[in-house]
């Protein structure tokens, strides 16, 4: 029989955390992100780990920060309304310092919004995930191979930079199933001297805590983290170009967005306009490289976003705005066609950059 | 192949239980005038046999649906016209019922009459590829949850075995041993296997029951 199997993306995620070590997962159901908790509740009493389906999403985000504080690997997942709800447990756990894994399958909003898939969590997951100054790392896989592999990364740079990971996905990656290769790495998790795993009377008492009593003590703690982010910035950005060697107009996309682009691209390349992509894979840190080069390179940039505009930000600063940026996009729960985008393609080949 | 009046098939979600009774409900009305597809998914919001409304129209089999498919109404919602299906004994229906055995639990309103009128398949869709049903036994204990929750016994099997669009005719050979497994342990028999249209015609009756399969996204 085959190797591989034939897995929704959320249920790709939840399989791959398994794979990572983690036997912690709380949350709460919500569309479209359900089969991660549904898989969970299948999985892990077989394994000796814990599901738990908590009261709420706030409950389930706080029993991660104190399965955390143990050193132990543990997860949380929601869409987009139920991420809202997490957000204050967000920042206390990236001012105590632990490293969990959440996962946002988007919905559109705002509000209860809907069910259907949507990208406009972006400002929530990079810029704003909670109160007070911090960062998340923020994943954005672009096929159901990558929800499993991007968790598993998530789950290491966390350990590694003591922070939460995201998993900004959405509703069309979590829902839809395609084959999964699971013979994935893991690298062992770090040491974790401060996790308050008991002194047994031979260490000092280890305190996970975010409330500073000096603010002398809290602007050192913000410095040094920032001095942290500083080198993430500098060491785990990840991106894929596609097509960019020759490339006079560029697609910016990640995710589903990103997929539906690719064909886009391809057919653009058909009818040989000279087109490429940039699909950041980190959105934080985002891939500012990548694009400040392709700004000497092409003549105008298309980001392709099921949101109105917010990756868009990042692209022109990234670019110094030496280029026009434009957007393409649909919201409400709508996906861009690639034939939609082929149009964008095709008038900015016209109008040469012109905006 | 022969169809009972009233073909139900459940299964764990992501089996392709809608795609299958997407395929049956094409197959019925050749054989039948008057055909019904019943969505009673009251899981999955997300892939619904409404997918394929225009279709269902253009051949003239009737949608029994809830009027919430495919919108942002996430609730689990059954369709006012669900007794047709035990109303009209003269019609040929084919019900998807929802994942697992909380979506078997639809069934209850309907069940009683199913059984008294004793003219029904109870189907159980199963894919040894997908990762909580990759054997015999694992299989058999969704399959026991769903009966729970249904109070109908199966009465058959549909190898829906496959990688999507990476299947194989060799996955698809692979997988026999594994319905049949699953068929013996439940004493019950494998009514069909499928393949995508595609592979279908790589086999030269290796396979009983081979049933082609048309993707719903793309009978649009």
């Amino acid at each position: 029989m085959s190797d591989k199997v034939l897995m929704k993306g959320n249920e790709a995620i939840a399989e791959a955390a398994i794979i990572a070590g983690c036997r912690h997962y709380f949350g709460y159901p919500i569309t479209p992100q359900t089969e991660i908790a549904a898989y969970m509740a299948k999985k892990m009493p077989k394994i000796g780990g814990t599901f738990l389906q908590a009261e709420s999403e706030i409950a389930a985000i706080n029993m991660v920060y104190g399965v955390s504080s143990t050193g132990k690997r543990v997860m949380t997942s929601s869409s987009s309304p139920g991420i809202a709800l997490k957000s204050e447990g967000l920042s206390y756990l990236a001012g105590a310092d632990l490293p969990a894994l959440v996962v946002n399958v988007q919905r559109g909003g705002p509000g209860l919004g809907g069910i259907q898939p949507s990208q406009s969590d972006y400002f929530q997951a990079t810029k704003a995930g909670g109160h007070g100054d911090f960062r998340m790392i923020v994943l954005a896989p672009a096929s159901v191979q990558e929800m499993a592999e991007l968790t598993i990364k998530g789950f290491e740079l966390a350990d590694t930079y003591r922070m939460t990971s995201m998993i900004l996905a959405d509703g069309t990656m979590g829902q839809m199933m395609e084959p999964v290769a699971l013979d994935l790495e893991v690298k062992p998790a770090p040491e974790k001297p401060w996790a308050t795993t008991g002194t047994k009377c031979s260490r000092p008492h280890n305190i996970v805590n975010s409330l500073f009593l000096a603010p002398e003590e809290l602007e050192k703690f913000n410095f040094e983290r920032f001095e942290r982010y500083k080198y993430i910035e500098e060491h785990e950005t990840m991106y894929e170009e596609y097509m960019m060697e020759d490339a006079e107009i560029c697609i910016a996309a990640f995710g589903i967005a990103a997929r539906v682009s690719k064909n886009a691209v391809n057919e653009a390349r058909k009818q040989g306009i000279k087109v490429g992509m940039i699909r950041p894979i980190t959105l934080w840190p985002f891939p500012t490289a990548p694009f400040a080069k392709a700004a000497e390179q092409v003549k105008q940039i298309i980001t392709v976003e099921l949101s109105m505009g917010q990756m868009i930000d990042d692209v022109r600063l990234a670019t110094g705005c030496k280029v026009p940026v434009t957007l393409c996009n649909r919201v409400g729960g709508m996906i861009p066609s690639p034939e939609q985008v082929l149009e964008a393609i095709i008038e900015a080949n016209k109008n040469g950059g012109a905006k | 192949m022969d169809f009972k009046r009233i073909t139900l098939l459940c299964g764990h979600y992501g089996s392709g239980k809608t795609n299958v009774a997407v395929n049956i409900a094409f197959n019925l009305k050749k054989q039948y005038n008057n055909v019904c597809i019943a969505d009673l998914d009251i899981v999955n919001p997300y892939f619904r046999a409404k997918d394929s409304l225009d279709d269902f129209k253009s051949a003239g089999i009737r949608l029994i649906c809830s009027e919430y498919a495919n919108s942002n109404v996430d609730i689990p919602a059954l369709p006012q016209d669900i007794y047709t299906i035990t109303a009209d004994k003269q019609m040929h229906c084919v019900l998807d019922i929802g994942g697992d055995d909380r979506g078997a639990l639809a069934l209850g309103r309907i069940r009683d009459e199913i059984l008294s009128e004793n003219n029904y398949e109870m189907l159980m869709v199963i894919n040894c590829y997908r990762p909580l049903t990759p054997d015999a036994a694992s299989t058999l204990e969704v399959m026991r949850e769903i009966e729970t929750a249904a109070k109908i016994k199966f009465t058959g099997l549909v190898n829906n075995s496959n990688l999507g669009e990476l299947t194989t005719k060799e996955d698809v050979l692979a997988s026999i041993s594994y319905a049949n497994e699953v068929a013996k342990a439940a004493d019950i028999p494998v009514v069909m296997t499928t393949v995508s249209e595609k592979l279908f015609n790589q086999f030269d009756g290796e396979v009983e029951d081979l049933f082609p399969l048309t993707l719903q996204s793309k009978l649009i």
